[in-house]
């Protein structure tokens, strides 16, 4: 036996490595968590990315002083461009705030909530995982500087990934292209939603698209909010490739926005909020205060000015104030207010601020948003009533 | 450390100065795994695997060469974001075979460097392959044909890069 053991000594000791990382990686499957190979990850993390980082920064450096003071060719010329660019982008910026404003204003109304990104963290990428099947990136920022695991990370273009593992100074970011990544996903235009996965040749693919649904070359893809990770509306990328297969789902391949290959700089959003958004003119409003305006009542009453009654003022902000000529308006059967009266039907005076049609539905909304305006359950209002049959 | 014969013919047997022999798998890993974000093609080498096999055949010891690609593969492990052992037991295998391959072959020329290499990145990855998706159930891919090319970029780095090496050996 001991002769055997001495002639296949090398066998012996390769059996017995080979049986101890075997034996390594059953404990790793076995455990979810990253508890069970935390320390080995750590020593190796410290040991490798402090050169990456001294390297970046040397870098940064030598390449800070060649390109802001001695490289300096077609600066001009740039800043030309940029300006006219500004000047572009201040003309679209006053059309979409407008837009924005009014989609502000009705998500209030329905008391959506969306998710706002409140605060990011500059990071910069310092290194790679070595290895062509494992898509994930190190960071210069870790657990000291605020960063927590899954957090999302995202560049100007669009997203990168989520953060895997924090350590003291650094992070482990996984990309979108990893086969192990999964981001709720939606396409923009057909509001078809399915989840984005990478794959092992770095690819990335949307899937749990049915086949019977049309996905068009181009279309841009954003984040759903689905995965609790990205927040909702962040670009993903756009459709590269729609290959029908036989089987039940597309097969859609994307683009990244973002270029994950060639990454530098990228955010961390390290805190995000969930509230209904803001309205500048709007602030807090209690329920009464809507319904106030909302329900049919006495219209206020003009506000005084100094002008003589014999040059009216048609301005449109004081023209809604005015009181108009009241309309008849036959009440609804169950109503409480349509009594009947000596065969007289009582006349109502509608406001002037707001049409009758506009009346809804104004309940407490279990969720804990305030109020919630829903789409009127009655009939619409009817024709006046005729004259010739009063009871 | 013995020195081996074979076929009548004195095989050197080389070691290496503790530094050395620490350092440069260390600079190795260290680049696989910064160069790829500033030079994306750099992914298709994979240098920790190739001084694995120059040491593993300089040594001409197969206990030191096993020992030698578990603990640089282990190292990269570390790195990536899969279980610690995937590239530690692929590593651990070319380590074996390439001490044992220079036990009876003479290695020294690029011919034959060019084509043990290119035949040991192919079994790296096939071993890899089989512990990720037999052992661990990764969905990993395969593209052969991606791979075969891998290989043969390894192959032609690592007639430079042994020549380089080759200044740090020492006799035993």
């Amino acid at each position: 036996m001991e002769n055997l053991l001495t002639r296949y000594r090398n066998v012996c000791i390769l059996a017995g490595v080979l049986f101890a990382q075997v034996l390594g990686l059953a404990i790793q499957v076995r455990r979810t968590g990253d508890e069970s190979s935390r320390l080995i990850r750590v020593w190796a993390v410290n040991l490798i990315t402090p050169l990456e980082k001294s390297i970046i920064w040397m870098q940064n450096g030598t390449g800070g002083v060649w390109q802001n003071y001695i490289y300096l060719r077609g600066v001009r010329q740039e800043n030309r461009d940029l300006k006219m660019e500004i000047e572009h982008l201040r003309l679209e910026r006053v059309r979409l705030s407008e837009d924005a404003e009014q989609a502000r204003r009705l998500q209030s109304l329905l008391g959506f909530k969306e998710q706002f990104i409140s605060k990011t963290l500059a990071a910069q990428v310092i290194g790679s995982s070595g290895s062509d099947l494992s898509h994930s990136v190190y960071i210069d920022k870790g657990s000291k500087d605020g960063v927590g695991q899954d957090m999302a990370v995202i560049t100007a273009e669009g997203i990168v990934g989520k953060v895997l593992r924090v350590y003291g100074t650094t992070s482990q970011v996984l990309l979108i292209n990893d086969p192990s990544s999964g981001v709720g996903a939606i396409l923009e235009k057909s509001r078809i939603q399915g989840v984005l996965r990478g794959t092992s040749a770095g690819q990335v693919m949307l899937d749990k698209i049915l086949s019977d649904e049309t996905v068009q070359p181009g279309e841009t893809l954003r984040t759903s909010g689905g995965d609790l990770v990205f927040p909702k509306g962040l670009p993903i990328g756009t459709v590269a490739k729609v290959n029908r297969t036989p089987e039940t789902f597309l097969s859609v391949q994307i683009k990244p926005a973002a270029n994950l290959s060639k990454l530098e700089e990228v955010l961390v959003v390290t805190q995000r909020e969930e509230r209904v958004p803001d309205v500048a003119d709007n602030g807090t409003q209690r329920a009464a205060d809507i319904l106030a305006r909302r329900l049919p009542s006495v219209p206020e009453k003009p506000p005084e000015t100094k002008t003589t009654p014999n040059t009216p003022k048609f301005d449109g902000a004081t023209d809604a104030a005015k009181p108009k000529p009241p309309a008849p308006v036959k009440p609804q059967e169950n109503s409480p207010n349509g009594t009947v009266a000596n065969g007289i039907m009582p006349i109502r005076k509608e406001p002037a601020s707001k049409p009758a049609q506009s009346v809804g539905k104004v309940s407490d909304d279990p969720s804990g948003q305030p109020f919630t305006v829903t789409k009127p359950e009655t009939a619409p209002a009817q024709p006046p009533p005729e004259q010739d049959n009063p009871r | 450390m013995p020195v081996t014969y074979t076929s009548n013919d004195q095989i050197e047997v080389y070691r290496f100065n503790l530094p050395v022999a620490i350092l440069v798998p260390l600079f190795a890993v260290f680049l696989q795994a910064f160069l790829p974000i500033r030079f994306p093609f750099f992914a298709i080498f994979d240098l920790p695997l190739l001084v694995t096999i120059f040491f593993a055949v300089a040594r001409r010891s197969q206990v030191s060469g096993l020992i030698t690609g578990a603990l640089i593969g282990l190292l990269q492990d570390s790195l990536s974001h899969q279980p610690i052992g995937l590239y530690g037991i692929s590593k651990t295998v070319v380590g074996y075979g390439a001490s044992s391959l220079g036990v009876k072959l003479d290695v020294e020329n690029a011919g034959t460097r060019l084509l043990m290499t290119f035949i040991f990145c192919v079994i790296h990855q096939f071993v890899y392959l089989v512990v990720a998706r037999g052992l661990v159930g990764l969905a990993v891919g395969t593209n052969w044909l991606h791979e075969l090319g891998s290989a043969s970029a390894n192959a032609v780095l690592a007639v430079a890069l042994f020549a380089v090496l080759d200044k740090f050996k020492q006799r035993a």
